[in-house]
């Protein structure tokens, strides 16, 4: 089963990986087609898995202290734009072209 | 025409009121400087992992109880993923699966008429109750196109209460969160201010005819007041029936409410229908709440909430306490509404009450004609009142006493409300106010005027 040009570029919106030539959308039947090798066990009535710790461990509950914070000159380091000490970001999420608008979609498939 | 059902829901969320955040050990306050507030975790930096806070923990549980629900002992934590700039993680951390609470109910009242004298009670069935992180906030520059942002809000804890569409308009899903508020103040779970963000409200909203399925929904965001929240509602249960009624169709989406306008408009670009991709949070396994019954041996105290505990430690509920508050001073249900609904009013009636020996059906009307009109009129709460409820109480002692007039209280009221730091007795004094109770000085005075007015004695006598 092949995946459609239109989940191939739903994927890559959600996800924003780049699936780039026919190599790579090969390479991702592969997997889909490895993962599906799940179905054939029956699971009917198996409770899902969480971990395989399962009931040996224990969520750690923190007490209500402040004890972490009070770093803003370290975090901007880390940010390319700033004004003041707020991180700068665009305007809004920039919008990957559309499946129709894209040249490069796909290249050398 | 057929009539139209209009079927609105909630989703609320309510910053929890705690010291720290969710998953991390930064602080949680409103208004500080940009990025003060923020742990390397907070900002997605690699290599941290979140830490769940137990206070955080302990309010959804309070919350959940006080709602009637069923604490779900075993709980989970999941990623829903989406871009965002004020998500540094790409995922937010939430319970989708299995959320801590979930079926339970809380019942309001309305009014039947304007005059509040009559009340209904309704109930809104409660979905579920989940844990979830705050995003940060995103100031928008339109001029330099630019966001800024802020992520001192970034992975504050949230309750997440879902409300079933079992609302019908505006006025109800007002007094459904009105009430709410009052719940959750009433807890300490969180503070519900809508004005500082801490209760955000979402609606959903759609109509269809009596007999037919629901209609298509549309989500209303962008609400700042539980006034605004009425508005809103009825403005898009109007949109749609006209919009029906026109032969168009409502499209499934996100509208913001404009306040200054007073409707709702299409949401800037919602690229389709959202996937967020849930997955089980890999790095938090899932949360063991435990009840009398349940509690192992060996644990750390620290390490166990206990359900029962924390049932038991419950404070009265705002419809207990009305109720409480109806008994034992003999006022109307309505009465106790408006002494709940303002802060601290409550508590001033009862110390009059105490100080004065007039009774508590008459008290209340000078709580909530004179005082509560006053306070309305200047914009001020009950704790900035400048008649405290030792100088009412000792007004309403001359009156009871007879010491003077109804009107003349009125106007001692009003003086005292200029808070110049005079007693009642004194202004009475002042402004020779009080009743006359001797019988022979009575006398005098009557005899005076009648001697004064020699002629219209005369003409009334003929008749």
């Amino acid at each position: 089963q092949k995946v459609s040009v239109e989940v191939l570029d739903h994927l890559e919106h959600l996800a924003l990986v780049d699936f780039r030539d026919s190599e790579g959308v090969e390479r991702l039947h592969k997997a889909i087609q490895f993962a599906d090798q799940l179905h054939e066990v029956n699971t009917d009535g198996v409770e899902p898995m969480d971990s395989v710790l399962e009931d040996r461990w224990c969520l750690y509950l923190r007490e209500d202290d402040v004890t972490e914070g009070n770093c803003t000159k370290e975090l901007l380091e880390n940010a390319r734009e700033k004004v003041e000490e707020y991180f700068v970001a665009p305007p809004g999420n920039i919008p990957l072209p559309k499946l129709e608008e894209r040249e490069t979609f796909l290249q050398g498939s | 025409l057929a009539p139209w059902v209009p079927v609105v829901g909630l989703e609320i969320h309510a910053q929890i009121s705690s010291n720290s955040k969710l998953f991390s050990g930064s602080q949680v306050q409103f208004a500080a400087p940009p990025n003060s507030l923020v742990s390397f975790f907070d900002a997605s930096l690699p290599g941290t992992l979140p830490v769940l806070n137990r206070r955080c923990v302990e309010a959804a549980v309070m919350t959940g109880l006080a709602l009637n629900c069923s604490i779900n002992k075993k709980s989970l934590f999941d990623r829903k993923h989406y871009f965002y700039a004020d998500l540094p993680a790409g995922y937010q951390i939430t319970q989708q699966r299995v959320p801590i609470a979930v079926n339970g109910c809380l019942s309001y009242s309305l009014c039947i008429d304007s005059k509040m004298s009559q009340m209904v009670t309704k109930t809104v069935r409660i979905k579920q109750i989940q844990l979830e992180q705050d995003s940060g906030k995103s100031l928008h520059d339109d001029t330099r196109s630019q966001t800024l942002v802020d992520l001192n809000r970034a992975g504050v804890g949230l309750m997440e209460v879902v409300m079933e569409p079992d609302m019908c308009c505006g006025e109800e899903a007002a007094a459904a969160v009105r009430e709410l508020q009052l719940i959750l103040q009433t807890l300490g779970s969180s503070q519900a201010v809508m004005a500082e963000g801490q209760l955000r409200v979402d609606a959903n909203v759609s109509v269809h005819h009596p007999g037919e399925p629901y209609g298509v929904r549309t989500e209303v965001k962008n609400i700042n007041s539980i006034r605004f929240l009425a508005k809103a509602i009825d403005y898009e249960i109007q949109r749609q029936i006209e919009e029906l009624e026109n032969g168009g169709t409502i499209l499934n989406e996100t509208r913001a409410f404009d306040s200054k306008l007073g409707c709702t408009v299409p949401m800037r670009d919602k690229e389709g229908k959202q996937d967020y991709r849930f997955m089980p949070e890999p790095n938090l396994p899932p949360l063991i709440l435990y009840d009398t019954k349940s509690l192992p041996a060996n644990m750390n105290h620290q390490q166990v909430i206990n359900i029962d505990w924390i049932h038991e430690r419950l404070p009265d509920l705002p419809s207990v306490k009305r109720k409480k508050l109806v008994e034992k001073y003999g006022i109307l249900p309505e009465h106790s509404f408006t002494l709940l609904n303002e802060d601290g009013l409550a508590e001033f009636f009862e110390s009059v009450v105490k100080r004065t020996q007039m009774k508590p059906k008459k008290v209340i009307g000078w709580i909530l004609n004179d005082l509560l009109s006053y306070l309305k009129q200047h914009s001020l709460t009950v704790k900035e009142s400048p008649v405290s409820s030792f100088l009412l109480g000792d007004l309403l002692n001359l009156l009871e006493k007879k010491e003077i007039s109804s009107t003349a209280a009125k106007q001692v009221f009003a003086e005292l409300w200029k808070g110049e730091g005079k007693t009642p007795l004194e202004i009475v004094k002042e402004q020779k106010l009080g009743l006359l109770q001797d019988q022979k000085e009575l006398e005098q005075i009557c005899q005076a005027v009648i001697d004064g007015q020699e002629n219209e004695v005369i003409m009334m006598m003929l008749g």
